[in-house]
């Protein structure tokens, strides 16, 4: 089986390790993971904001970067949504056929990373080690959007150590949103300041999720406050390893005393 | 009326509005929950629900002069209006032609979207709401906040207030030993309100559904105040929204099983009156329908948001919606606040004018929607659909937009990888300058950028930004060729001296 990464562009950019996290957990699980080299976007930023002609040629480029692969595996289940449910309407609106064809090819074969592992590899403990206190936040596009439902949780209850305590409200909106959270700032950290305050109450020293948009923004007013919580994307706490911890995986030392 | 940002950011300072918001609608949203989840095919009920609305969307006219031809049969008078002009117009004269100076109303969606009470005002006829939450926004002088739940942003300490200080004024004062409490609040309410019942000769009514065959008309509440409207005045007029019909009585089925536990959470509905035309010696003795177009024939010529018409108003989007908790109705400059609002408003008006146009961005797309519709109107699609109007409507612009020029320019980058490669790069060069200045450090270890300027300020604000990586994963990947050598740390991140 050819196996795809598509990191997605925030990961890419702004979050690498997580992208690390990806390769090291699927070799571990026995698959060759390759990284087309072509790969830029999903193409989400413009379809949300409502530039459907200037997603055209990502949407493009994305199909190229990955035709042949079996699967294309992404660590956001956002992305892995807009590619299963926006690239169609893109393709409908270029008004070219072969981008339709392409589009109907590579969207049923893109996975979210957990949809993957449970789904297509039939796994549900990945082997995993991590010895912290970590609550889990279901970003709205995977939960919604893609339906991914329990899996996460179920990889996650699978980690050795972990002590996985149960998040207020979790179904909630963070309030990122994309461009939201630039257009309508001041509703975005209201709302990202409920979400924090029920990360706090969960007294966690790990925010856990599948969307490292989501945990950017959620993260960024954690630390605003000075909450002292880490977030991490969920193959990052997949890929730990009692090797690794003591690495960069766990949270740094002390990072619960300040201002907790 | 400002547009949404605006809006929201005067809303989002008032905290006793906030807390007052979020406790309604998150009781509402509770037992919502509790009651849909005790109905084991609620799912099929929705295709159901969606089914019949759609049926008639498709063949609407037909529907339209099925129902008119039924109505007039069974004694009624039909009116056409294409705008919220003609329709106020049709029932001022109606109102006149008994040379009446008040009327009572039934809280109707529709006789708000075209500003009946002010429009009667203007000829020197009151229009007195007789639903409780209404009577308070009305004596309030404010405007309602919520579909189902008008008064949703003021508490019982401020209903009290409303109650002592205006109900004097415009007819039976409250008692003088008014207390918060609920049932006594809604005890003097019952007796401010006998009086305008037993006086008035013409009655305001809308309608939740309009049955196309047997030409009857349906009303749908939980106090029993809207009944006394129906069949205590000489003269009744109903302002129906013509996407309110349904073909046949057997599709109030399902959506008489779906409103009740959507909206107000109940199994089911206190009161629901239905009435076609006359029935000598009972009840009204003239009755007037008043179909109302204004704008609902644009909404049914858009293919995606058609949808939308399917509409039953009742408020499961609002109730669920993490914007609407935090910024309240007001802020939607609209009598259909929340999600389907958001929709709504751009569907009926289009999108030329500031505020309607900021309508379809005022969401995160979070989807909870679209999970409650009871009719499953697809609104996170249809925001977006309505976001490419907004963005085409602009692309004839003299001088593009600011964020349309960002977007041309982040379409281009990543179109090809060699150029979001090169802008990674200015990214990991900004990320060693931002580092250097830093004073926040993330949990985690990870640098972050303080207060940035420019439009990045919208989001640093009050969210820290951890400062870009010195390398991405490509340039990790090409270094180390997938991580197979030369990364025995396993964190690019922190490597020293990265990509050289």
């Amino acid at each position: 089986m050819r196996v795809a990464l598509q990191v997605t562009c925030v990961n890419d950019a702004m979050f690498p390790d997580t992208g690390k996290a990806v390769v090291r957990l699927l070799r571990r699980l026995g698959v060759d993971v390759e990284f087309p080299k072509a790969q830029t976007c999903c193409a989400q930023p413009m379809v949300n904001t409502g530039y459907f002609d200037e997603a055209v040629p990502v949407v493009r480029n994305f199909v190229d970067a990955f035709a042949g692969y079996d699967a294309v595996v992404t660590p956001s289940g956002s992305c892995a949504g807009s590619v299963r449910h926006q690239h169609a309407l893109v393709a409908e609106r270029s008004g070219d056929a072969g981008l339709r064809a392409a589009v109907a090819e590579t969207s049923p074969r893109t996975y979210e990373l957990t949809e993957f592992i449970v789904d297509v590899l039939g796994v549900t403990d990945v082997g995993a080690y991590f010895p912290h206190r970590v609550t889990y936040h279901p970003t709205c596009h995977s939960l919604r959007m893609l339906g991914v439902g329990e899996r996460p949780r179920r990889l996650l209850e699978a980690v050795r150590g972990i002590q996985l305590v149960d998040l207020p409200q979790a179904e909630e909106c963070c309030g990122f949103g994309g461009t939201f959270a630039l257009k309508n700032a001041d509703t975005s950290i209201a709302m990202g300041a409920d979400k924090a305050r029920h990360v706090r109450d969960t007294g966690a020293e790990v925010l856990v999720a599948g969307d490292n948009s989501c945990l950017m923004h959620i993260g960024g007013v954690l630390s605003r406050q000075r909450a002292g919580v880490r977030v991490m994307h969920l193959a990052e706490i997949l890929a730990s390893t009692e090797e690794t911890q003591g690495e960069s995986s766990g949270p740094a030392v002390g990072a619960r005393a300040a201002g907790a | 009326m400002p547009a949404f940002p605006t809006a929201a950011r005067a809303a989002l300072g008032d905290t006793q509005l906030r807390r007052n918001l979020a406790h309604a609608t998150h009781t509402i949203r509770d037992k919502r929950a509790r009651v849909v989840a005790e109905v084991e095919d609620w799912e099929d009920l929705r295709l159901a629900g969606a089914g019949v609305k759609e049926a008639a969307l498709r063949d609407l006219a037909t529907h339209l002069e099925t129902l008119e031809e039924s109505l007039v049969r069974a004694g009624a008078t039909v009116h056409w209006a294409r705008d919220a002009e003609e329709a106020c117009a049709i029932v001022a004269s109606v109102a006149k032609s008994h040379g009446a100076d008040e009327v009572v109303k039934v809280k109707s969606m529709a006789t708000q979207e075209i500003g009946l009470n002010e429009a009667l005002e203007a000829e020197g006829i009151a229009a007195w709401e007789t639903d409780l939450a209404e009577l308070i926004v009305q004596l309030g002088e404010d405007l309602p906040s919520h579909i189902l739940v008008p008064a949703i942003h003021r508490n019982r300490a401020e209903v009290r207030e409303i109650f002592q200080r205006r109900m004097g004024v415009v007819g039976r004062p409250a008692p003088g030993d008014l207390t918060d409490e609920p049932s006594v609040l809604a005890g003097a309410a019952r007796e401010h309100l006998r009086e305008k019942f037993l006086r008035a000769k013409v009655g305001v009514s809308g309608a939740n559904f309009a049955v196309a065959d047997t030409g009857t008309l349906v009303v749908v509440e939980s106090e029993g105040n809207g009944r006394m409207c129906l069949t205590l005045p000489e003269v009744l007029v109903s302002v129906v929204g013509i996407e309110k019909v349904v073909a046949t009585w057997d599709d109030l089925d399902p959506m008489l099983r779906l409103l009740p536990r959507s909206s107000t959470g109940e199994r089911m509905n206190p009161y629901t009156s239905t009435w076609s035309g006359v029935t000598p010696g009972d009840g009204p003795q003239e009755v007037h329908v008043v179909l109302l177009d204004n704008g609902r024939t644009r909404a049914l010529a858009d293919d995606v948001g058609r949808q939308a018409l399917r509409c039953i108003r009742c408020s499961a989007c609002l109730n669920v919606c993490p914007v609407y908790e935090r910024v309240g109705g007001h802020a939607y400059g609209s009598v259909y606040p929340g999600p389907i609002g958001a929709i709504l408003n751009p569907l009926l008006n289009g999108v030329s004018d500031e505020q309607t146009a900021s309508l379809p961005y005022a969401s995160s797309l979070c989807g909870a929607c679209f999970e409650v519709c009871p009719v499953r109107i697809d609104i996170p699609s249809v925001l977006v659909d309505q976001r490419a109007q907004v963005v085409d409507s602009h692309r004839g612009d003299r001088v593009p937009k600011a964020e349309a020029v960002a977007m041309k320019a982040a379409a281009w980058t990543f179109s090809d990888a060699r150029r979001l490669g090169l802008a990674e790069r200015a990214s990991g060069l900004a990320g060693r300058v931002i580092g250097r200045f830093s004073r926040t450090t993330l949990p985690g270890g990870r640098t972050a950028a303080g207060r940035l300027p420019g439009p990045a300020a919208g989001w640093t604000g009050a969210r820290d930004l951890p400062a870009p990586p010195r390398e991405s994963f490509r340039e990790w990947w090409a270094r180390t060729d997938g991580g197979t050598h030369d990364d025995q740390d396993g964190s690019g991140t922190a490597t020293k001296g990265g990509r050289s």
